[in-house]
């Protein structure tokens, strides 16, 4: 056996750093609560709503950047135009932003003395305080994952794919059902996995822009200033783990998959 | 039948100038020239899949300038195939018939002959990703052909494939085209395989059509300095031309007829060159002493270098010449060619 460099001593030093910096924590809380414990919090009904309201508004931010975000993605893969890059960035832009600032953005449209605000509460839409706008506030920071994830995916889809299936005699309406979306579906999945983690862990802008109804991060921040670490603990840890079952379930059911996709 | 008229293309990376072609039905028309020449877009454009600027373009009597690329009955081959991933090469072949209503009994017939002769019964129910070079190439093939299309457009087809199969494939093509009666246009930069498919071709440089023809036309006489290097007339001069003498440098070489013009270029391919040990004055009317510069070793054949004068002829020798001429460099040698060898423009 060769004898290894200092340098690769140096990159698995530094790796098994990294990983107990990420895993000690995370192993450490999700330890910390005792079953009984464990058990007594699921049978609390705010924690079960406020879960289950995080699961939702989070899909469903997911869903929203589905439907809107999908032509968008397509339409930056394939084609090349001037202020393409702009388009991008501005799409990043709530990566970049603090998210107690896209709380106040959210509110300084959506209040009455703003036009569209004032045109919402018309209709009979409100954001401040409800479900409405947190599912508002999870698209706005969930968006730019979805987009970026499938973006990615369609530029790895060749555009002859696509030219043959005209050239078939399939319009562009059937090439994109047909060829495109079965072969951008993972990349689609995956984005969507991607957009509602984000939008799942969404704690400073949604708390500006609703505290109430209460989503879940909202609910341990409460309990841990009211009652301290030990309550908030057993909550956290069944946020955890109901998302990661659900990603992991999703993982599976798109592991079957015919032939050969990018 | 395929009519271009001064077709322009205004890309970000091609252009194509006033482009002009006829092709005829059911001919096997090549195009040829080197990478970025612009043959890929020209399929392209033919198909409808990309916008084109000015000028028009017919398929049959039907003008098709504006017309989206689902209407028009023309077929694309890409040099990868892209056979779609997600499908079997039964999916595959079939795909175009959702769009198109075609007598399901002849749709069968069809599919039934295009298997057989491309041979594709064994590999039906595999996916793109279990198939070999030349299996994914017949499959697109068939693709291409189950829609009954009027032009069948194949972007260098036998290029991704090991030499040896080659020819195998190249043998299928032209039973394909045979036995159909869809016009082939094909593109390729490998000038044996434009010979032994086509009857005529047209050659492009920089997003222009240089020089079209029958392929005998092109190969013996081109037209440009361009095309003669392209087709491998490696001896290439500019001459001055008196009745049916050419100088050039310090040469005064015979011709057998008298050119057009008073100055241009000579070409003779390097096979029609012969080396000698002893001068030939037989049939031969020029025959020149020099010295041997180089050779170079092409696998099958020699390519010997041969200064005369300030001249580097270039002439093919097999390896069994080169042995018994034995030749090597700084071998002072004759080079002799008829006069009919020289093409001059």
């Amino acid at each position: 056996m060769t004898k290894k460099e200092p340098f690769f001593w140096i990159t698995v030093s530094c790796g098994i750093v990294i990983m107990a910096f990420i895993l000690l924590p995370l192993i450490e809380m999700m330890t910390a609560p005792s079953f009984a414990m464990l058990k007594e919090t699921i049978k609390d009904k705010d924690v079960v709503r406020s879960i289950w309201l995080s699961i939702y508004t989070a899909g469903l931010a997911a869903l929203i950047s589905f439907v809107f975000g999908t032509p968008l993605a397509y339409v930056l893969a394939r084609s090349d135009f001037r202020g393409k890059k702009l388009i991008e960035s501005i799409i990043d832009l709530p990566i970049v932003i603090p998210h107690p600032v896209v709380g106040i953005a959210i509110l300084s449209v959506a209040g009455k003395n703003h036009w569209l605000g004032e045109l919402f509460n018309q209709v009979g839409i409100r954001i401040m305080g409800s479900v409405t706008g947190i599912v508002v506030v999870l698209t706005f920071v969930g968006m730019p994952f979805y987009i970026n994830a499938v973006k990615g995916g369609f530029e790895s889809i060749s555009p002859r794919l696509e030219k043959v299936s005209r050239s078939l005699g399939a319009s562009m309406f059937s090439t994109f059902f047909r060829i495109t979306f079965p072969l951008a579906w993972r990349s689609m999945l995956v984005g969507i996995v991607m957009c509602s983690a984000r939008a799942i862990s969404e704690f400073g802008a949604v708390v500006i822009v609703a505290y109430h109804p209460m989503i879940a991060p909202v609910m341990i921040y409460e309990r841990f200033e009211a009652f301290g670490l030990k309550y908030s603990q057993p909550v956290a840890v069944w946020l955890v783990f109901i998302c990661l079952t659900l990603f992991l379930i999703l993982r599976i059911l798109t592991l079957h998959d015919r032939g050969k996709t990018a | 039948m395929i009519r271009i008229k001064n077709l322009n293309i205004n890309l970000k990376e091609f252009n194509l100038f006033d482009i002009n072609l006829d092709i005829g039905t059911n001919e096997f028309f090549v195009l040829m020239g080197p990478t970025g020449a612009g043959k890929t877009v020209l399929l392209e454009a033919m198909a409808g899949l990309i916008p084109t600027k000015s000028g028009s373009i017919h398929i049959g009597e039907k003008n098709v300038t504006g017309l989206a690329p689902e209407k028009r009955g023309v077929s694309i081959v890409y040099q990868d195939y892209s056979l779609f991933p997600h499908l079997t090469a039964r999916e595959n072949m079939r795909y175009g018939l959702h769009f198109h209503r075609i007598d399901k009994d002849r749709s069968d017939e069809t599919f039934d002959r295009l298997v057989e002769n491309l041979n594709l019964s064994y590999i039906l129910n595999r996916f793109p990703l279990n198939l070999s070079g030349g299996e994914l190439q017949r499959v697109a093939m068939a693709r291409a052909l189950m829609v009954d299309p009027e032009i069948l457009l194949l972007d260098e087809p036998l290029s991704a494939l090991d030499p040896g199969f080659r020819e195998e494939i190249r043998a299928g093509l032209k039973k394909l085209h045979r036995d159909s009666n869809v016009t082939f246009l094909m593109v390729t930069h490998d000038f044996a395989e434009a010979l032994s498919l086509s009857d005529r071709a047209a050659i492009m440089n920089n997003g222009k059509i240089i020089q079209t023809g029958t392929m005998e036309g092109i190969f013996k006489r081109p037209d440009s300095t361009f095309v003669a290097d392209f087709v491998g007339m490696k001896n290439l001069f500019a001459a001055q031309f008196r009745e049916t003498k050419a100088f050039t440098g310090n040469l005064e070489i015979e011709l057998s007829v008298k050119p057009v013009n008073g100055k241009g270029y000579i070409a003779i391919r390097p096979e029609d060159i012969v080396l000698s040990r002893e001068e030939l004055t037989s049939s031969m009317r020029n025959s020149f002493a020099g010295n041997i510069t180089e050779i170079s070793d092409h696998g099958l054949y020699y390519e010997a270098g041969i200064m005369v004068e300030n001249i580097t002829f270039k002439s093919l020798v097999t390896k069994g010449a080169l042995l018994d001429l034995r030749l090597a460099e700084g071998t002072r040698i004759f080079v002799s060619f008829k006069a009919t060898a020289i093409h001059t423009f």
